[in-house]
Order: structure tokens, then C-alpha cells, then sequence
């Protein structure tokens, strides 16, 4: 009766639970009470994709538009759950080989959402720019597809053009 | 934000008994808009009655063929199911063109359904606004209103609907179930949201507490061809300046069944039904749908900034139908 719950959720494969204020975003919450870092709060609106993370597998959400109260029972990848042990992801390695990224504060979450774009690729979610007569099956994913799949995420720097490279090289 | 209680009951009997006897509470879906309105102060709800893990999460075939769609169902599993892309692709392609895949895989149909207007002013509380705070006045009107209304508005509002969804759901005839302490209702999509007139705080015909269930539309026309398009200021994740949804089946070269719905000119989704009367047994030619989207278009009345909206829309909508027209011609599927 006091605004607060009870929430566990999994964050890179560890259990978290703490009862929170109901206020608290998922994005929030991995920063301040998790000390998970790697999301970043550009907008905390929903509008430039830098708290992208990836909900029990690969399905990718904007951290700070979610309460983490209605998350209770999920799993959460962050930046920081992709790498195994010392090797990088490959789409973490793609974007060191590529360039894909300046400042990197945009770089967590384009990442995050690069793996969940590539695997919905894959699965055969067509994208707006997918001609409509394409039949079902993986989407080859040329550069129009990995920019309007990506566009989800901002870059404030430009480094667009390295990252459609680096999502274009895992994603082949 | 304001503090606020959280449910998360576990059937829609209990949800509507909670919001029932709580005036000042709201139901919460995906939250891509709602939490976003409560950080803003826009919104402040003292309770929260979680409705996206209620067991409405499926798509199905109806008795008819036509398709039921849960109100919890994830805009992006809506968007990419097979039934939805092979049968009613106009569906598939609003879905897509909205927001992000982030936004769409926590977006519910529901929640999509009664996202609020984005005009500038409902959304800054330093800001009078008659739908935010009815009698405080519409600074848009001789503000920002570039990607306001341009149909159906009123000396009141000229707030636009934003979702590309809804338009959509309009061009296919679909129809709203609602569940609420009074027993179930169905709500054709064309009759949920209304017109500001004097009482623009009013987004729908929906009271208090009701509650959407699920989404159904009727079965396709066999041979009808179907397309969503959408005009924004840059290539993807931004809301429409103007939209268009379509439905044509033409027979022997003659308009047969045609449906027009446009988006981002009014405060509900635009369907043309003047255009669509004019178009019945006329020849599907660019010629007849040229004259009949300018027939529909002259109730149009701009404001100084968002006159564009008006050839773009008949502009976009000529061009879908004669496209329609011509795949149906080729026999392409
Ligand atoms: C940056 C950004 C860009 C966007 N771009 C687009 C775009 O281009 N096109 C577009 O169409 N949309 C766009 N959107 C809006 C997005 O589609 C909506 O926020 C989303 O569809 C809302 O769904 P939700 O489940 O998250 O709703 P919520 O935020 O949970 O709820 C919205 C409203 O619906 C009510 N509600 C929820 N479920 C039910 C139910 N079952 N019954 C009754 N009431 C219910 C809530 O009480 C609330 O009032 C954008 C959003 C953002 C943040
Ligand atoms: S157009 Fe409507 S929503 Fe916008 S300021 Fe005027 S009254 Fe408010
Ligand atoms: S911080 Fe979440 S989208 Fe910008
Ligand atoms: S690298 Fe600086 S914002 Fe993208």
C-alpha cells in the first residue's frame, strides 16, 4: 500500500530481487540498484535507443520506458552479458573491426539492438522496407534493411556508416 | 512522478473490479506511452492495473476467416504474422512503419489503440491545453501546429491521432471488443476515437474502466489488393505527417469494394467514405480516384502551417490506388 513491490528479475544470467519503488524504470534500475552501467540514459523517452537491452533472448526494448515492477520473472541482457568470458560478441568484435563508433555512449545500445536485429533477420521478420511479395524465410540483409532495422538507435557522432558495416558483416 | 499503487491481476474480470473503484487509476500496457506521459506530469494515475500478461495474447482464425487479435498482443508479433502479412498487408505495413522494433516489441494492440496525441503543448504541463486541461485554451492553433489537423478539428483542438495502427484497423472494418463492470461491447474501430468538438479531453467513446479485449477483423476480400503509406520528416522512426491505408478489389476493370483510411489529419483515423461512395462501380482508373480523394479532401480546412497535408495526402492516396488498381490488373499476388 505504499508504492512499493517486490520484483526478480535475472540480469546476465544473475538472479536480482529488492523490493523497489513502483516508480523505478528497468533502465533505473539496472544503473542505480544493479550497478549494471552499460544501457545509457540518452532521452529517457523512448526516442534514441541508448538503453536498448534484450528480454529473455533477443527480443530488444527501450529500458526507460518499462517499469521494472511489471518485469517481475524476466531475463535481461545488457551490454555487458554478450561477451563469453574474454571473447567478444561478434557483433562487438564487428564493430571494433569497423570502426563503429566515436564517443561510444550510443554504443551499448547499438549493439544490443544490432544482436536483435540480425536474429530477427533471421527469423524472417520482414521490415517495412522488405518488398511485400518477398517470400517467407531469412531477409537478406542488405544495407536499406540494417538502416531501417537500426533506426531505433541514434548516433549523435555519425557513425552510421561503420555500424551498417559491422551489423552487415555478422548479419551475412 | 507521482507514486502510484501496481496490480497485476490474472484475468479481466479482476482488472475492470480494480479500475472500477479506482477513478484516478489506469490500465498499463507495453507503458511506451503512458510511463513516458506520468514522467512528463501529463499523466498521474494513483494506481496501475497491469494488462499486458492477461491471457489475450493470441492470433487467430475466426468461424468466418476473418482474424481475432488479442489486445495484449506485441505490435511486432502482430506485424510479422503470416496470416496478417499473406492476408492484410495494409496491417502489416502500418505496424512496421510505426515507432522502432524496441517500441513495437513492447507495444500492445490495446495500449496502440488509445495512445494519446503528440502535439507539443498536450505534452509540456507549462502549457495551456484544452485536452490536457479542458477551458485553458489550443495554443497550437496559431503556434506549432505543422503536424496538426487538417480535417474534422475544432475551435477547440486540432490535436492529430498518431497511431499508424489504428489507420489501418480503419481501412479494414475491424472491430473493438470491450470488456467492463456493464458485460462486453463491440466497438467498430471507425466509432472508438472521436472528434474534439466542445470536449476534446475526450480522445474516445470508451468510459472509464473499459477495458479492450481484442481486435477482430472480418475475412478478406478475396482478390483485394492492400497497402499502408507514410509521409515523415526523416526515412524511419519518426510519426507521420500524413498517412494513407488502403483496400481495392476491382472487378472487370470497375471499382468493386474500396476502402480509404488516412492518418495524421484528424484526431481519429480518416476514413474516406466520400470518396468511397464516389468510387463504387467506377472505373479504377488514376482519373476517377484523382476526383474522388479531391471530392473527400474539400472538407479539408488547414491552418496557416499544415496546408501541405492536403496534396500530399491526395497525392499519396492517388498514387496507392492506381498501384492497387494495376496489381490487380497484373493478377500478382
Ligand atoms: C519515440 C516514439 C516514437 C513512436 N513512433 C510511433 C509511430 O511512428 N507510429 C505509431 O503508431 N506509434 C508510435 N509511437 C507510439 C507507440 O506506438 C505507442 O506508445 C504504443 O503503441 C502504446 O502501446 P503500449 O502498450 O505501450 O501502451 P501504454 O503506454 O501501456 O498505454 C497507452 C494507453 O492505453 C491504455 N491501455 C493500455 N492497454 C489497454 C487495454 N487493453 N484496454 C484499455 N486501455 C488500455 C493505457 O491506460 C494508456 O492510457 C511512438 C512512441 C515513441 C515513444
Ligand atoms: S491541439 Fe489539442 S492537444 Fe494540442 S494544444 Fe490544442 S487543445 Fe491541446
Ligand atoms: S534513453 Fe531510452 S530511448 Fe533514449
Ligand atoms: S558514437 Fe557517439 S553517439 Fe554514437
Amino acid at each position: 500500500m505504499d508504492g512499493t513491490s517486490e520484483v526478480g528479475l535475472r540480469i546476465n544470467g544473475k538472479p536480482f530481487s529488492r523490493v523497489i519503488d513502483n516508480r523505478t524504470t528497468l533502465l533505473d534500475l539496472l544503473r542505480e540498484q544493479a550497478g549494471v552501467t552499460g544501457p545509457k540514459k540518452g532521452c529517457d523517452h523512448g526516442q534514441c535507443g541508448a538503453c536498448t537491452v534484450l528480454l529473455d533472448g533477443d527480443r530488444r526494448v527501450n529500458a526507460c520506458l518499462l517499469l521494472a515492477v511489471s518485469l517481475d520473472g524476466a531475463d535481461v541482457t545488457t551490454v555487458e552479458g554478450l561477451a563469453d568470458g574474454d571473447r567478444l560478441h561478434p557483433v562487438q568484435q564487428a564493430f571494433v573491426d569497423h570502426d563503429g563508433f566515436q564517443c561510444g555512449f550510443c554504443t551499448p545500445g547499438q549493439i544490443c539492438s544490432a544482436v536483435a536485429a540480425i536474429a530477427e533477420a533471421r527469423a524472417g521478420w520482414p521490415s517495412v522496407v522488405t518488398p511485400p511479395d518477398t517470400p517467407p524465410g531469412p531477409v537478406e540483409p542488405t544495407a536499406a534493411e540494417i538502416r531501417e532495422r537500426m533506426s531505433g538507435n541514434l548516433c549523435r557522432c555519425g557513425a552510421y556508416v561503420n555500424i551498417v558495416a559491422a551489423v552487415r558483416e555478422v548479419a551475412r | 512522478m507521482k507514486t502510484f499503487q501496481y496490480e497485476r491481476p490474472a484475468d479481466a474480470d479482476t482488472a475492470v473490479a480494480l479500475l472500477a473503484d479506482a477513478p484516478t487509476g489506469a490500465y498499463l500496457g507495453g507503458g511506451t506511452n503512458l510511463v513516458d506521459l506520468m514522467k512528463l506530469g501529463v499523466a498521474a494515475p494513483d494506481l496501475l492495473v497491469d494488462v499486458s500478461r492477461l491471457p489475450f495474447d493470441a492470433v487467430e482464425e475466426t468461424g468466418t476467416g476473418g482474424l481475432r487479435i488479442g489486445a495484449a498482443v506485441r505490435n511486432s508479433t502482430l506485424a510479422v504474422h503470416p496470416l496478417v502479412r499473406e492476408r492484410y498487408p495494409v496491417l502489416s505495413q502500418a505496424l512496421l512503419s510505426g515507432a522502432s522494433t524496441q517500441l513495437r516489441n513492447a507495444a500492445t494492440v490495446g495500449g496502440n489503440l488509445l495512445q494519446r496525441t503528440r502535439c507539443p503543448y498536450f505534452q509540456d504541463v507549462g502549457k495551456p491545453c484544452n485536452k490536457r486541461r479542458p477551458g485553458t485554451g489550443c495554443p497550437a492553433r496559431e503556434g506549432a501546429h505543422r503536424d496538426l489537423a487538417v480535417l474534422g478539428a475544432s475551435e477547440h483542438c486540432v490535436a492529430t491521432n498518431p497511431s499508424d495502427m489504428a489507420v489501418a484497423l480503419a481501412a479494414l472494418d475491424a472491430i473493438v471488443d470491450v470488456a467492463s463492470g456493464h458485460g462486453p461491447r463491440r466497438v467498430p474501430l471507425t466509432d472508438l476515437h472521436r472528434l474534439p468538438g466542445d470536449a476534446p479531453d475526450r480522445d474516445t467513446t470508451l468510459r472509464h474502466g473499459e477495458l479492450i479485449t481484442a481486435v477482430e477483423l472480418p475475412p478478406p476480400m478475396p482478390g483485394a489488393r492492400s497497402a499502408y503509406r507514410k509521409a515523415r520528416d526523416r526515412a524511419s522512426y519518426a510519426f507521420a505527417l500524413a498517412s494513407v491505408g488502403a483496400v481495392l478489389q476491382v472487378r472487370e476493370g470497375l471499382v468493386h469494394h474500396v476502402r480509404v483510411a488516412f492518418g495524421a489529419l484528424a484526431a481519429k483515423p480518416w476514413r474516406a467514405r466520400t470518396a468511397e461512395e464516389a468510387l463504387l462501380g467506377e472505373p479504377a482508373t488514376t482519373a476517377s480516384f484523382d476526383d474522388a480523394v479531391r471530392h473527400e479532401l474539400a472538407a479539408a480546412r488547414p491552418l496557416r502551417d499544415n496546408g501541405y497535408k492536403v496534396p500530399l495526402a491526395r497525392r499519396m492516396a492517388v498514387s496507392m490506388l492506381t498501384e492497387l488498381a494495376a496489381a490487380s490488373a497484373g493478377g500478382t499476388p
